[in-house]
């Protein structure tokens, strides 16, 4: 017996795309069998926030939405941030920082850090760790994850002033 | 004063760029997830759920017809062959005591059958169909019920054995034993002014890396089964899948990509047979991942240990005795049981200075989840216990507890009898401990916490209450004499150089503090190096990333591969100088004379060794065992809060001092 194909329609990392879906996948789902292998899977439970991707600006566990829910979003995964020749900013820090162990955690990190980025202009430190705080770590205990990103945002605040 | 050898370093003990950090923030494909070809089968696995129970029949003939079903793998239709699960030296100091399915279940969350169907979805609805018989048997849920009379044998299969000379006897749960005396214990604790007994439990942990266990495997054009694996050991993975399976080692070939923390717990191997025995059985790639309720129900545990320490002291603060006896609880079967038990009596014995020691380990089955390696591996679980109760004599006392630790612990020039009478499995090695600067650790941690506060809040009153506790700790860089790591490397045209190294960076950045040791003795930097490591196929064996041993071990087999490679290095550019090869030296990737006047690059050496003359390949391997294993020092401070109302304990500060040696990559520390 042949299933009536059903599609979702989103903005992945700038390109409008359809894909084949079932209504109980989950994005984290497809986008990894799509290709967007950089969101992880590590709970699947909304936990760990290792499948973190960005819809509408905001950081999601995309592990816990379904493909469906993204119809007509516009939805951004790691794959749209930095590259070999230019990693962003914070991945620069966190390279330098040694920030990076097992990296499975980093993903998921850089991508709340980006919602953080986007949406706010001041970055206290309640601020900062509302944002960072759906991301675990196990390796790191977190002080070089924080310290890496601390640098980026104190060096925007500081641009922010001079302007 | 003697001078510090990694002052002339340029490599080690610089912090340099962890080599895969770039590609893991990019977050490309890298992890044993990401490289499953969309035709790979899904597994998924029936779990017991009985903690104790006989399989009276199985019923796969449903689940075989679902839709999209490829496999169904249950005993009746998997060979069976005795082995352990737990990835440690040959032969294991662990029972045999495992079967890829069994006719009887142990835990909740032991294997029943594996589906493997063309998604997660159809997998699910084929376990749904099997239909299994319990015969229920009486379950077994603490030690006091394991060791007692009459207790329910957990492993009553003819095939269970020791592969080593200990004893086991699981018709009465024991998995093992070992001990120790040095002195006279009676005596010491006749001698002390004060005498504590105190028994201590330690809970259950699972380590929780953010990668659960994950596998995948498929069989390659030649007909051999290729297991992609998030594991620690992939050599003693490889070993263990052909045991279990019954098929040569050549058979198959082993990789580990990146991956996403272990901490011990993938110090085993646990989905890798049943993925391979899919391939095999379909042709098609399988893949394996842990829900994260498999991992923490069936994945590996800390061993939870019940310790009983009587220790005496003396006004002046000298112990006159220790005594621990340690009762691990191993769960449904053994694995790391001894070696975890032994650690607890050779890890955390020797911290303190005392001539009357007794140690007696017991291991017992139990229906529970299944212990395992895990961080600190036995030490952890009895430092629980000595801390404590070394905090108990300096109270005693009337001695400040870090006064009592700085009077009490090994100093740098002293052994043990611990040190000779415990090994893993069989006799330890003599050592006398080369350096110790737990004393600087007591006095920096002390002034960071803020150590000084802690009178004020002892008499306090009220709801909350503040404390801070110290806890110092020891633990050892691999196993001597059974441990063993393999390097080799190659150079090639441009000056660069392939590592390949048999040790599993599981996300410490072995691979990088490996390059740059090897990169330390070439006299090159480290972004020269490239590195390949953990695949059985291709690097030196290892093995693998457990022991606290891969930078002191696998990194000694680095150097010496480099050093291999130097001397041909060396000869190759002293014939290209013209020069006899006493009369060089390397420096900065060149071979040159002693002003300089003279000089060749390892870029033109290599092609010179490549494609002009006397042509051959100027490769160096090297192995390396240990003869001693020498501990870290480490002292904790924690300042917490206690809600005596509810029990809430809350973290309001934490520091680790830990003394490492010399830190090969101190921004990875």
């Amino acid at each position: 017996m042949k299933k009536n194909p059903q599609t979702v329609t989103f903005t992945i990392n700038g390109e409008n795309k359809t894909f084949i879906t079932e209504p109980d996948e989950k994005l984290l789902a497809l986008l990894r069998r799509e290709g967007y292998k950089g969101a992880k899977f590590g709970c699947g439970q909304g936990t760990c926030g290792s499948c973190t991707v960005l819809m509408d600006g905001r950081a999601v566990y995309s592990c816990l939405l379904y493909a469906m829910q993204a119809e007509g979003r516009e939805i951004r995964t790691i794959e749209s941030i930095g590259s070999h020749d230019k990693p962003s900013e914070f991945q620069q820090e966190l390279i330098d920082g040694g920030a990076v162990q097992c990296g499975y955690c980093i993903p998921g990190m850089i991508m709340s850090a980006t919602a953080l980025m986007e949406n706010e202009t001041h970055f206290d430190d309640e601020t900062v760790r509302e944002y960072m705080d759906g991301n675990l770590c196990r390796c790191t205990g977190y002080e070089k994850i924080w310290a890496a990103l601390r640098r980026v945002l104190d060096r925007q605040e500081a641009a922010a002033k001079t302007k | 004063m003697t001078t510090n050898p990694a002052a002339s370093f340029k490599q080690v003990n610089h912090s340099v760029t962890k080599i895969d950090a770039k590609q893991l923030a990019l977050g490309k494909n890298s992890y044993v997830g990401d490289f499953a070809p969309p035709d790979a089968l899904i597994v998924k696995m029936l779990w017991s759920p009985h903690p104790h129970a006989r399989i009276k029949s199985i019923d796969v003939s449903k689940a075989e017809k679902m839709p999209g079903v490829k496999a169904v793998l249950w005993h009746g239709n998997v060979p069976r062959n005795i082995h352990c699960t737990a990835g440690q030296g040959y032969p294991e100091p662990s029972p045999y005591d495992t079967f890829i399915f069994d006719t009887k279940v142990r835990y909740v969350g032991d294997r029943v059958a594996a589906v493997a169907a063309e998604t997660p979805e159809q997998a699910d609805a084929a376990l749904a169909k099997i239909k299994v018989d319990y015969e229920l048997l009486t379950p077994v849920f603490t030690l006091d019920e394991a060791m007692a009379d009459g207790a329910p044998v957990i492993h009553d299969e003819p095939e269970a054995c020791i592969p080593i000379p200990i004893p086991y006897e699981p018709k009465i749960n024991l998995v093992a034993k070992v001990g120790c005396e040095a002195g006279d214990f009676e005596q010491g604790m006749k001698d002390a002014d004060f005498t504590f007994d105190d028994t201590y439990e330690t809970p259950y942990a699972q380590h929780c890396p953010i990668e659960p266990y994950t596998s995948l495997a498929h069989i390659d054009p030649s007909g051999r089964i290729v297991i992609t694996t998030s594991t620690q050991v992939p050599f003693h993975c490889r070993r263990i899948v052909a045991q279990a399976l019954g098929i040569p080692v050549q058979k198959i070939r082993v990789i580990k990509p990146r991956i996403g923390g272990g901490f011990g717990s993938k110090q085993e191997i646990l989905l890798e047979d049943i993925v391979a025995l899919v391939a095999l059985r379909t042709g098609r790639p399988a893949f394996w991942q842990f829900t994260r309720e498999e991992n923490f129900r069936t994945g590996r545990t800390r061993h939870p240990i019940r310790v009983r320490l009587r220790t005496g002291v003396k006004k002046d603060g000298t112990i006159t005795a220790i005594g621990m006896d340690c009762w691990n609880n191993t769960g449904a079967y053994g694995g790391h049981g001894l070696t975890v038990v032994s650690c607890c009596g050779s890890k955390v014995l020797p911290l303190y200075r005392c001539d009357n020691i007794h140690f007696d380990g017991k291991v017992y089955y139990t229906n529970l989840p299944v212990g395992g390696a895990y961080r600190g591996f036995g030490a952890t679980q009895a430092f629980f216990a000595m801390e404590s109760t070394i905090d108990k004599m300096a109270e005693a006392i009337g001695m400040d507890p870090l006064e009592f630790r700085r009077k009490n612990h090994i100093q740098t020039g002293e052994g043990s009898p611990v040190f000779a009478a415990l090994g893993e499995g069989k006799e330890g090695t003599p050592m006398t401990v080369g350096s110790c600067a737990l004393g600087e650790c007591i006095e920096k941690g002390a002034a960071a916490i803020g150590w000084q506060n802690r009178t004020d809040w002892r008499e306090k009153t009220g709801r909350f209450r503040r404390g801070i506790g110290c806890a110092c700790l020891m633990q050892g860089s691999s196993i001597p004499h059974i441990d063993m790591g393999g390097a080799s490397i190659k150079i090639n045209e441009d000056g660069s150089f392939n590592l390949l190294v048999g040790a599993t960076d599981l996300g410490t950045g072995s691979d990088t503090v490996l390059a740059q040791i090897a990169a330390e003795e070439l006299c090159t930097t480290t972004d020269k190096m490239i590195v390949y490591s953990s695949d059985t196929d291709m690097t030196p064996f290892d093995v693998g990333a457990y022991a606290s041993s891969t930078t002191y071990l696998s990194g000694e087999a680095a150097r010496k591969a480099a050093a291999d490679a130097k001397r041909q290095i060396l000869k190759t550019g002293a014939e290209m100088l013209d020069l006899p090869v006493e009369d060089v030296h390397c420096e900065d990737a060149h071979v040159l004379n002693a002003d300089g006047s003279k000089k060749v690059s390892y870029g033109d050496i290599a092609c010179y060794a490549l494609y002009a003359k006397n042509q051959y390949q100027i490769i160096g391997t090297g192995s390396h065992f240990t003869e001693k294993s020498p501990p870290p020092f480490a002292a904790h401070y924690a300042e917490i809060e206690v809600d005596t109302w509810t029990g809430l304990i809350k973290i309001l500060k934490y520091v680790s001092t830990i003394d490492c040696g010399t830190a090969v990559n101190p921004a990875l520390c």
